[in-house]
């Protein structure tokens, strides 16, 4: 980018090395706006035999070159910079998560505090956490330093105690560490970072205690005083270092560090950073999720005091669709993955297919009744995912609340959670699973069923994943980020109006409602418990959702939004699936009574136009021709 | 263009097979470049750092850890053995308190701060074997040795249990026969036992009786597993199980024929030392379970042989189905057409064309759902 202005950047070349894949963009300024022209793959290469990661980038940049146009490499290979009419991009830039992406440990005091800080700035900078040390979480210390020696990560994060306060625990701490003498995973000519970013009264004991044993960094306290983080030092410090060492021992990074124009960030470090700027640009609380074939990583930001948001990400390391796949029964239960579905199969070959994907994680559902039951292990996958990062996104604990009378009849401590279904303005998909579903309204369905948002929330999905190119994109180019974001990465599923409060009857009406589409007409009526309701309203013609203005009348102790029973009059937007009244109540609860709930089911299904007509019912032939033998 | 398909595992009856066998960390390698090794011969060894004991002696003295220096008898560096007294503080010259070490060790270190005292068990001897018949090709030094031996080699999909060896022997006839209680026979203790399709749990509890080695076979149930191991399996990352017997499976979960060409193999390699391990690990650098079954031939003779290259799919080349509805069932490529093709569940995918050789049924099938076996 050597001397370039944001304004003289026309063309944008963009990868993300994953794991498996390494996916290009290409971004051009045309017709006034930035938006994404072309894009390629090719697979990853940080493995033997090829061991050099530049070579799926040139690859995938060599498919894009030919898919554009565009001339991007020159005789030598090297990436053409600046553009000059068909040739070359004017900035290159790239996000990684291949070879196992960044793996850390984090050590603190007390686990509910200073711990956690910790583990909220190494998440918030794209790491997977690979175990929390903490003075108090009831292991023995040979067990905990045998746990830090056996470990292996990419760095070390420790913490403890406010500034000033009693150094004892974090010191203790640090004596474990160097007890362990931990070794990096990559590498074994380098010592081991450790970031120190604790009780500033202990940096001199710390540095006496780790100073020849590790390689150590000093950061100002991430929770100087109990009552706020200061996690942003922290997390620079985790990416400085996951350039210099990380990156710099992983196959052919220090070439791909010289090319690109900013540095590489982890790929979900990236993919936080998007959907931050998107909801601060906005000023709205969203929340984001990646569903991939390991893990799944959620992002949001609420703003719990109305104005500033708070961001958490979340790795919930064993959830995945493939190689985690079987986990994902493990953890919630073959009882859990079945009631979503609508026709019956038998449990033993339910359980060899789901280990068959496991083993060979690159297969994918041909049938529609494999498709049906990969989605329904999707639903768990996301809701359990979605457990952990309610439970981890929440206001800092160990802080004294100071109370009024009215709260002293709240049972609510410190570290309440701070996701707010009700506030929550927009849930955005994406991953394999939810990107590239047959129909949107099946992604639709997955995100309301697990997610279960309530009120008004618009939802979309990211067409082709490429929030980690747009997250690092951000950072150097916020204007072409966001408009490509907004343009090309969303595609706008609709809006899902959902009733929350006591529903004590079944088959109940819940709420009327009345909606003037844009081209004038009217659409009314009554939604009954239990029921759900597609109203179809799509997109202009800038792929823009159109929108309806909507009356919705709940019943009383119901809301949808404006307090219990009160009506609400506003904007509901459309897109590629439409609007959805959701009458079924929340928490969502799917009936234990074996023909009432494939009837509801096979009822939502139909409604939603989730699966083609008589699919569902030709599966469930199917799956009785088997179980018949 | 990515390979839109599995390249298939290996399974062949002439491979140079090299192992890296490295210490945790650095120590001795005992063996010499050129040097002929037989599987449970000791490569390398090393003394792991014991483990760690905490004593908070400042707490125990009722001292501020700043005093502790003062009363400390012992200094870092410094073995002490179990009951030893390490510190102590007299007040008035009548009244003792002392300290004695909960456990025998070197004192790792002292804190001033903390109060801690850190005590280092005696270190743990590791050693590292060679795991295969082979020679010894090159010496990593204070790290191990790589072992190379030539001979017949079998990929699994998956397994369960470590490194063992035995005299490879056939437990069945036919690589349609499931392996179960009655096809364990006492004379296979010790010994890489071979089954056609689904080891039934009955089977290997009886094999696990007798003493046998390994299992190889076709298919394993996944209930079964869960039952073997006291826990649902949740990611494929296996080897370290004690569960008595190493387990390598060929084709996948439920009742799958072990594939022709694999049994075939076995089957004329029976007799012979065959050494197994059933460690996967399926993620990013992916580790199959493995059968390597080690002949006489000069490793240094046959290496510049082994540049396999892997063909790609073509009109004609034979496919083994890796999914349902067709899981399992083997045929011929018919075509390969170019264009995405709208499969039964709505999704579009590249697609291979197949005829299959038992009944010459043709299906469409994507090309992420098929693997290549290699001629």
């Amino acid at each position: 980018m050597a001397n370039l202005k944001p304004d003289e950047i026309k063309v944008i070349l963009a990868t993300d090395c994953g794991s498996t894949t390494t996916k290009a963009i290409l971004i051009e300024f045309k017709d006034g706006e930035y938006r994404l022209t072309t894009r390629g793959e090719a697979p990853t290469t940080v493995e033997s035999p090829i061991e050099d990661v530049t070579k799926g980038v040139l690859n995938a940049v060599t498919e894009l070159s030919e898919l554009s146009g565009r001339k991007l490499l020159d005789e030598n290979e090297r990436i053409i910079t600046p553009a000059n009419g068909n040739v070359g991009t004017d900035i290159y830039i790239s996000t990684s998560s291949a070879g196992g992406g960044l793996q850390m440990m984090v050590a603190g005091v007390v686990r509910k505090m200073t711990a956690e800080s910790a583990e909220r700035a190494a998440l918030g900078a794209g790491a997977i956490v690979m175990d929390v040390i903490a003075s108090n979480d009831k292991r023995l210390p040979h067990q905990q330093i045998e746990r830090i020696r056996h470990l292996r990560p990419d760095m070390i994060l420790l913490a403890g105690g406010i500034d000033g306060g009693a150094m004892t625990h974090v010191v203790e701490l640090a004596e474990l560490i160097a007890a362990a003498d931990p070794r990096p995973r990559l590498g074994s000519s380098y010592l081991l970072p450790v970031i120190y970013a604790g009780n500033n009264a202990a940096q001199e004991a710390i540095t006496a205690t780790l100073g020849k044993k590790v390689d150590l960094k000093i950061t100002p306290n991430l929770r100087p005083v109990l009552e706020r983080e200061n996690l942003l030092p922290a997390r620079e410090e985790i990416h400085n270092l996951f350039l210099e060492h990380v990156m710099a021992q992983a196959p052919g990074y220090k070439k791909l560090m010289d090319w690109t124009d900013a540095p590489i960030m982890p790929t979900p470090g990236a993919v936080g950073n998007i959907i931050k700027t998107i909801a601060d640009i906005n000023d709205i609380e969203a929340v984001g999720v990646d569903i991939g074939g390991a893990t799944t990583d959620i992002f949001s930001v609420f703003r719990p005091d109305g104005k500033e948001g708070v961001f958490n990400r979340t790795v919930s390391a064993n959830l995945g669709m493939s190689y985690s796949i079987s986990n994902v029964f493990a953890e919630s239960s073959m009882k859990n993955v079945l009631r979503w579905m609508a026709f019956k199969m038998d449990e033993r070959d339910l359980r060899n297919r789901v280990k068959n994907k496991m083993i060979r994680p690159t297969t994918i559902p041909q049938s529609m009744e494999e498709l049906i039951f990969e989605q329904a292990i999707a639903r768990e996958a996301l809701r359990l995912a979605f457990v952990q990062h309610k439970n981890f996104a929440t206001q800092l604990k160990g802080v004294q609340q100071q109370r009024t009378i009215a709260d002293a009849f709240k049972q609510e401590g410190s570290g309440k959670t701070l996701v707010n279904m009700m506030t929550l303005n927009m849930l955005i998909g994406s991953g394999g699973v939810l990107s590239h579903a047959p129909r949107r309204n099946q992604a639709a369905s997955m995100i309301i069923d697990s997610f279960q948002p309530e009120g008004i929330t618009r939802l979309a999905v990211d067409s082709i994943f490429m929030m980690p190119q747009l997250g690092v994109l951000a950072e150097v180019h916020p204007k072409a980020a966001t408009e490509v974001f907004d343009k090309d990465c969303l595609v706008h599923l609709g809006t899902c109006v959902a009733l929350v409060g006591e529903i004590k009857k079944s088959g109940m009406d819940v709420m009327n409602y009345s909606l003037n589409l844009p081209d004038g007409t009217k659409v009314s009526g009554t939604l009954k418990h239990g029921d759900m309701k597609l109203i179809k309203l799509g997109l202009d013609e800038n792929d823009q959702p159109l929108t309806a203005r909507a009356t919705l009348e709940p019943i009383r102790g119901l809301d949808v939004g404006a307090g219990p029973g009160n009506k609400m009059e506003t904007a509901l937007p459309g897109g590629v699936v439409g609007i959805i009244l959701d009458g079924r109540g929340r928490p969502l609860i799917i009936s234990e009574d074996e023909e009432t709930r494939v009837s509801d089911l096979r009822r939502w299904i139909d409604e939603l136009e989730i699966y083609p007509e008589g699919a569902v019912t030709h599966s469930y032939a199917l799956a009785e021709d088997v179980a018949a033998g | 263009m990515a390979l839109a398909y599995a390249p298939g595992l290996t399974v062949t009856e002439e491979h140079l097979v090299r192992k890296r066998r490295i210490l945790p960390l650095k120590g001795d390698v005992v063996v010499k470049v050129g040097q002929k090794v037989s599987p449970d011969d000791v490569v390398a060894r090393t003394d792991l750092p014991g483990p760690i004991e905490s004593l908070n002696v400042a707490n125990r003295m009722g001292l501020p850890p700043e005093d502790l220096e003062g009363a400390m008898l012992k200094k870092v560096g410094e073995q002490i053995s179990e009951g030893d007294i390490v510190a102590e503080t007299r007040t008035l010259w009548i009244f003792k308190t002392t300290c004695t070490a909960p456990v025998s060790g070197t004192i790792e270190s002292i804190s001033s701060v903390t109060g801690q005292m850190l005590i280092r068990g005696a270190p743990q001897p590791v050693e590292v074997k060679a795991y295969l018949n082979g020679v010894v090709t090159d010496v990593f030094e204070n790290e191990g040795v790589e072992v190379t031996t030539w001979g017949g080699f079998l990929q699994g999909i998956f397994g369960v249990g470590g490194e063992t060896h035995g005299e490879l022997k056939l437990a069945v006839s036919s690589r349609d026969d499931n392996l179960t209680e009655e096809c364990i026979t006492p004379d296979m203790r010790g010994k890489i036992i071979v089954g056609g399709a689904l080891v039934t749990a009955e089977g290997i509890n009886a094999a696990r009786r007798q003493g046998v080695a390994g299992i190889v076979t076709g298919g394993l149930d996944d209930h079964d597993l869960r039952d073997l191991l006291g826990y649902d399996l949740g990611v494929a990352i296996t080897g370290s199980e004690d569960i008595g017997i190493t387990l390598v499976i060929t084709e996948g979960f439920g009742e799958i024929h072990m594939a022709e060409r694999s049994f075939e193999l076995l089957k004329s390699l029976e007799g012979k030392r065959a050494c197994i391990n059933g460690a996967t690990q399926i993620r990013a650098g992916v580790i199959r379970p493995e059968v390597v079954i080690p002949s006489d031939g000069d490793v240094y003779a046959v290496s510049e042989k082994t540049d396999y290259v892997q063909g790609g799919m073509d009109v004609g080349s034979a496919l083994r189905v890796i999914r349902h509805p067709y899981f399992g069932r083997i045929g011929k490529v018919v075509s390969l057409p170019s264009a995405l093709t709208e499969l039964d569940s709505g999704s579009h995918a590249r697609v291979v064309e197949i005829q299959f050789d038992d009944d010459n049924l043709k299906a469409v099938v994507p090309r992420a759902n098929v693997e290549l076996i290699e001629s």
